[in-house]
């Protein structure tokens, strides 16, 4: 059903190696992508304003972190660090006078660096450890920024952002913001999509598997690990800049905290790992989930005049967060992603249940 | 600089990594026997501290009374823990375990706050609040015997690898397969060590609780373990208590010296500047054995 491929002959290797092979697929992905460009025009403000494009951005970053925790296997605790630097930087810039197209770029490249150099612990020690080094990073760049005047404006400020255009369109109101972001999620999620049919993505999937292995069949593992470093920090620096200047439009150091970090890490694992579709499920399901759980159990204090406590209210989306982080793992290491691969393998063979894809 | 406020600080500072060290030597111990580096130790050391006040405040139990119920509990959901969680991730990546660990720690932190109500709780086990005068020097009364508390459940663990218990499992943690084929159950062996690691974290829960009082801040214990685990080196326990004299040291030092100049806040970084640099120069610690992989 609906993914039929009865009828469908790839006469050409080009048409085996297409990005979608199924005709279905091919026009849900384009249908998706016409929705998200009418966005605007359809839905409420209220709703762009709150949902769609917080979604589009967090799903940005998330795609960033899942191409380094994903695609090359290396853990990252400290990407919302990452994603300071670029915003920090960013912001800067563009109240220097600096165009905003630039200062993404430039927030992104130094988001690189500085990734890259706490990344390089991640060539002399792995798995656990870079977990412990990325960690120290939230830390240390949290430092950083709160200490610096220069840099946060002083303790407890906020930087406004100014207002800025990006390729000729000044970014005020909503729609334009919107589009923005929308540009951006798309050349990230072109860039995920393609990268792993390339020869870069496919050494990174061995350095993934297994690093000596890799470097058995000749992929330099230090290179690509770097690599796959300065890629999602790079990312990870432009969708922070994005952030600050889309949806934030004043930042301060508390908005970059472990808790944004964390929340990317449940984001991409609760998606699936390595998974581009993945990255927007994860993304809407911790978004969204804990609005939708605190709107219920307010509905069901006002209801049925159950006592929930504030206290048992402001602690739910930690215990979502947690909850779904080791649900998944437990029964669905592979996350939304593979639910949804599931959901289409069926309707693919139906009705022959045990037939394979 | 004073010559009295540097002592002041340095030994406020070693009695206080000491306490530090009772988290991190759960770590350890989980470390030691299956290679799993828990990241939920922190939550663990604060679900002790909200168990110990649960049996006080809630359920009207004396405090002597109430603080071993509380080990025995979490002893019992450390063993939980490996079994329903843990056990079932075996086989997988690291990093996977890793997570795991993680959710469990945010998890906790959402769920006892949640249920118990996020103000402060008071744990009152009977230590006065008046500071002790030692000729000059000003000291925390709660830290001077919550750091030597800790000084001797460390040695305590250290003895406890030398008895038959321990033997075990320092062989499951040599080598878990060759353990199985000599007759050890592994799988109680790891459970044990997650029971005890519990119990660990449950003092210092209890005994940082008794300190600065019961809330969700006990998890943040969490970064200053792993400084001092990793410093000392993952597998090693007398490397804990080393360790951990030397993070107190360098944290009490640096808040009393830097944070007048850099404008506060140092508290938090000494932990993440301890542990990049150890990763950077010595990645096995100061005492671990050199066994990580290096590619």
């Amino acid at each position: 059903m609906f993914y039929r491929r009865a009828g469908i002959r790839h006469t050409r290797y080009q048409d085996e190696r297409q990005l979608w092979p199924l005709p279905f697929d091919r026009r849900l992905a384009i249908l998706i992508f016409l929705l998200a460009l009418a966005a605007p025009f359809i839905v409420d403000r209220l709703y762009l304003v709150s949902y769609l494009l917080p979604w589009i951005i967090w799903s940005t970053a998330a795609l960033g972190l899942n191409f380094l925790m994903g695609g090359a296997g290396q853990i990252h605790l400290g990407y919302g660090a990452v994603m300071a630097i670029g915003a920090y930087c960013s912001v800067h810039m563009v109240r220097a006078g600096v165009p905003f197209e630039i200062a993404m770029i430039a927030g992104g490249l130094l988001s690189a660096a500085v990734g890259m150099i706490f990344g390089a612990a991640a060539l002399r020690v792995k798995g656990l450890y870079l977990a412990m080094a990325t960690l120290a990073m939230q830390y240390i760049v949290d430092f950083v920024i709160i200490q610096f005047p220069a840099i946060s404006g002083g303790t407890q400020a906020t930087i406004q952002v100014p207002r800025v255009s990006f390729l000729g369109v000044p970014i005020v109101g909503d729609r334009p913001t919107y589009y923005v972001a929308l540009f951006v999620c798309v050349v990230v999620t072109l860039f995920m999509l393609n990268v792993r049919r390339s020869s870069f993505g496919r050494a990174l999937a061995a350095v993934r598997e297994k690093d000596y292995a890799a470097a058995v069949i000749g992929v330099n593992t230090f290179r690509y690990k770097l690599l796959a470093f300065w890629v999602s920090s790079f990312i990870g620096g432009v969708v922070g800049s994005v952030l600050a200047v889309c949806y934030y439009r004043a930042i301060s150091p508390d908005q970059f905290h472990l808790d944004l970090s964390i929340s990317l890490v449940a984001m991409v694992i609760v998606g699936g790992l390595g998974s581009v579709l993945g990255s927007f499920f994860g993304a809407a399901l911790i978004l969204f989930a804990p609005i939708l759980l605190n709107q219920f159990v307010g509905f069901l204090s006002s209801e049925f005049g159950l006592a929930i406590t504030s206290d048992l209210r402001s602690h739910l989306p930690l215990m979502l967060y947690g909850a779904m982080i080791v649900g998944f793992l437990l029964w669905e290491p592979l996350g939304l992603a593979k639910i949804y691969a599931n959901m289409r393998n069926y309707f693919l063979v139906w009705p022959f249940r045990h037939a394979r894809q | 600089m004073d010559m009295l406020l540097l002592a002041e600080l340095s030994i406020n500072g070693v009695f206080v990594g000491l306490m530090y060290a009772l988290v991190a030597a759960g770590i350890v111990l989980i470390y030691k026997t299956s290679g799993i580096a828990n990241l939920a130790q922190g939550a663990l050391a604060m679900m002790g501290g909200y168990a110990a006040w649960a049996f006080t405040a809630m359920v009207g139990l004396p405090i002597w009374l109430a603080i071993p119920i509380a080990l025995a509990v979490m002893f019992l959901a450390g063993v939980a823990l490996e079994r329903f969680a843990l056990r079932r991730m075996v086989g997988q990546p690291i990093i996977m375990v890793i997570m795991l660990t993680l959710g469990l720690e945010i998890m906790l932190r959402g769920v006892l706050p949640g249920l118990f109500g996020s103000a402060v709780k008071r744990l009152d086990v009977g230590i006065p609040n008046t500071p002790l005068f030692l000729g000059d020097l000003f000291l925390n009364r709660a830290t001077l015997i919550g750091g030597s508390v800790s000084f001797v459940l460390i040695l305590l663990a250290i003895a406890f690898f030398n008895s038959r218990l321990g033997i075990i499992m320092r062989a499951v943690s040599d080598d878990q397969s060759a353990s199985w084929s000599v007759g050890i159950r592994v799988e109680r062996a790891i459970a044990i060590a997650w029971g005890l690691s519990a119990m660990m974290a449950t003092t210092a829960g209890v005994l940082w609780g008794a300190t600065q009082g019961v809330d969700w801040s006990l998890s943040l214990l969490l970064i200053k373990a792993l400084a001092i685990a990793i410093l000392g080196g993952l597998d090693s326990l007398p490397g804990v208590l080393i360790a951990g004299i030397i993070v107190g040291l360098a944290e009490s030092l640096a808040t009393g010296i830097l944070d007048p100049i850099v404008g506060g806040g140092t508290r938090d970084v000494v932990a993440s500047v301890i542990i990049v640099l150890t990763l950077l120069l010595r990645p096995h610690g100061l005492f671990g054995r050199e066994h990580i992989e290096r590619v």
